[in-house]
């Protein structure tokens, strides 16, 4: 039990403040950097609580894939930081109103779940016998399946809007076909020629 | 109280962590002999003899060229990051040696046998390109910034054909856990039924491993080194070893996936009496001496074939194989 304390603390106070450098460093990459900490601790709670299917999907789906999108895109800024100094007054008003709205929203919450985890003691990851996959399979795919498909919808929806948006529709577009290409023989492209000394071709 | 305490708490920790020193020494010893393997395998393609001069039959040269490496001096280029370009190579060999924690080399020979074993390996070797991409930026150079840019495209390509082989495996087996896939191959192994996905789970590893002829992050014909240019000395052999680590850990991976992991070919007495992990050792030499030869042989792709190929071809076709062995397990009623 103290070696799980023990556990919980460290992931959670590194995940907080590695949370806070995302907000403060100055260096977009080591915020990056630092948000792929934070999802490393968030998944070792997850661990922590039993839920370790959660927290390798965590880092398989952010770490793995969308985090090095991120970091992608923030390696090839070229980042001004007196500019970006500049731009932060500018937008500390609506900054601070939606973090505040934040703020209360998190209180509420932490109000109503106190009175719940008291009746129900320690919430249990999975039912008993049933692995988490399995678990988090059965609720996924029974009682919610038409969530589930509306929400892969609205994602293909929003993957086909991005490749419209960014498709440059040109008058000669060099589409390349494999097919074409596999069928060239040497005959197509080689010609061996005499050519008699002083003519040329 | 004190007895409590070493019980509970000192003793596993110990056995832990015992465990682990000795998969780590057996790991970096047989990343030493690999490599000097492959100098070996490759030699022999090219009707050359390869090392023979450290030590009988040039055994030691790996081991001489790692220490020649450490004591050469660190260079840091002058506007690298120094903090992320020292980072980078350690990032990657940690990733690549912290998978090694949940590998059954044998019945019960792992040092953590998790539930979600194969979706840890998979998180683990996804963070691989982090070491690769950290390490071309904080370079600040050309080459390792464009060697680390292909790098991530292509690593994030072939993650998504290597996960969907492995819900192939996973749809057979009905189980996460690397022990459960083992022994689903009793009867046959993976690589019989589900030869394609065989097929395109070792093409995949070998792109996801930056190896020929997919090592596009580190052609030296348009590159120089790639990320790796501006690495020297210890970073750069730490760097090394990590992605060395990488491959052999794929090859356990297939062997694990596909190739039955520590079960004999058929349970038949002469085969049963050998121990486990001989199989295992066995079958993952296979696989590297597979990935070797395919180093040694095939010419190397061009970037735009690359992503074809993983996307255009490997997607769809393991998509299919999803549906498709999806489909019989249920047709047939063949569910774990």
């Amino acid at each position: 039990m103290t070696l799980t304390a023990l556990a919980f603390y460290l992931f959670a106070t590194v995940s907080v403040a590695s949370a806070f450098m995302v907000i403060s460093a100055r260096n977009p990459v080591y915020s990056v950097l630092f948000l792929i900490l934070t999802f490393f601790n968030s998944a070792g709670l997850f661990v922590l609580m039993g839920a370790e299917f959660l927290a390798m999907i965590l880092v398989v789906v952010y770490v793995g894939a969308v985090a090095v999108l991120f970091l992608f895109v923030v390696m090839m800024l070229d980042i001004d930081f007196a500019e970006l100094n500049e731009g932060f007054l500018q937008y500390m008003p609506i900054g601070a109103t939606i973090g505040l709205i934040l703020l209360l929203e998190l209180l509420l919450i932490f109000g109503a779940s106190t009175q719940l985890v008291s009746q129900s003691a320690l919430p249990q990851a999975t039912p008993e016998g049933m692995t988490n996959a399995e678990a988090i399979g059965r609720v996924l795919y029974t009682d919610y399946i038409y969530y589930f498909q509306a929400a892969g919808a609205v994602l293909l929806v929003a993957m086909i809007g991005a490749i419209v948006l960014t498709l440059v529709k040109s008058e000669n577009p060099r589409r390349q076909s494999i097919a074409a290409q596999n069928a060239r023989r040497r005959e197509d492209g080689v010609e061996l020629v005499d050519i008699e000394p002083g003519q040329g071709l | 109280m004190d007895n409590l305490l070493l019980e509970t708490y000192i003793w596993p920790a110990f056995l832990v962590a015992g465990h682990s020193l000795l998969i780590l020494v057996a790991l970096l010893l047989w990343l030493g002999f690999f490599m000097y393997a492959e100098r070996k395998i490759w030699g022999a393609v090219h009707l050359r003899r390869g090392p023979n001069v450290v030590g009988p039959f040039g055994l030691l040269q790996s081991f001489s060229d790692i220490l020649k490496y450490l004591f050469k001096e660190v260079i840091f280029p002058t506007s690298s990051n120094k903090a992320v370009f020292l980072l980078a190579p350690i990032v990657t060999l940690f990733l690549a040696l912290s998978a090694w924690a949940v590998i059954p080399v044998a019945e019960g020979w792992a040092v953590s046998d998790i539930n979600v074993g194969i979706l840890y390996i998979f998180a683990i070797s996804s963070l691989g390109v982090y070491g690769v991409i950290m390490g071309g930026w904080a370079s600040n150079s050309k080459y390792p910034f464009l060697g680390a840019l292909r790098s991530a495209a292509q690593m994030v390509s072939y993650e998504v054909s290597i996960g969907l082989v492995i819900i192939t495996v996973l749809l057979c087996v009905g189980s996460l856990n690397l022990t459960d896939i083992v022994m689903a191959q009793q009867t046959v192994w993976f690589a019989i039924p589900l030869f394609p996905m065989f097929v395109i789970f070792f093409i995949s590893a070998l792109a996801e491993t930056n190896r020929p002829p997919f090592d596009l992050p580190e052609a030296e014909s348009e590159l120089v080194a790639g990320f790796m240019t501006e690495y020297s000395s210890t970073p750069y052999v730490v760097f090394m070893i990590g992605e060395l680590a990488n491959i052999v850990l794929m090859c356990a991976m297939t062997t694990i996936l596909f190739l039955g992991g520590w079960l004999p070919p058929v349970d038949v007495a002469p085969f049963n009496w050998v121990p486990g992990v001989v199989w295992f050792l066995l079958k993952m030499t296979f696989m590297c001496f597979m990935f070797s030869m395919v180093k040694a042989i095939v010419p190397r792709y061009r970037y735009d074939q690359l992503m074809r190929l993983g996307w255009k071809v490997f997607l769809p076709i393991s998509l299919f194989w999803v549906v498709l062995t999806a489909g019989v397990i249920q047709y047939f009623g063949l569910a774990a």
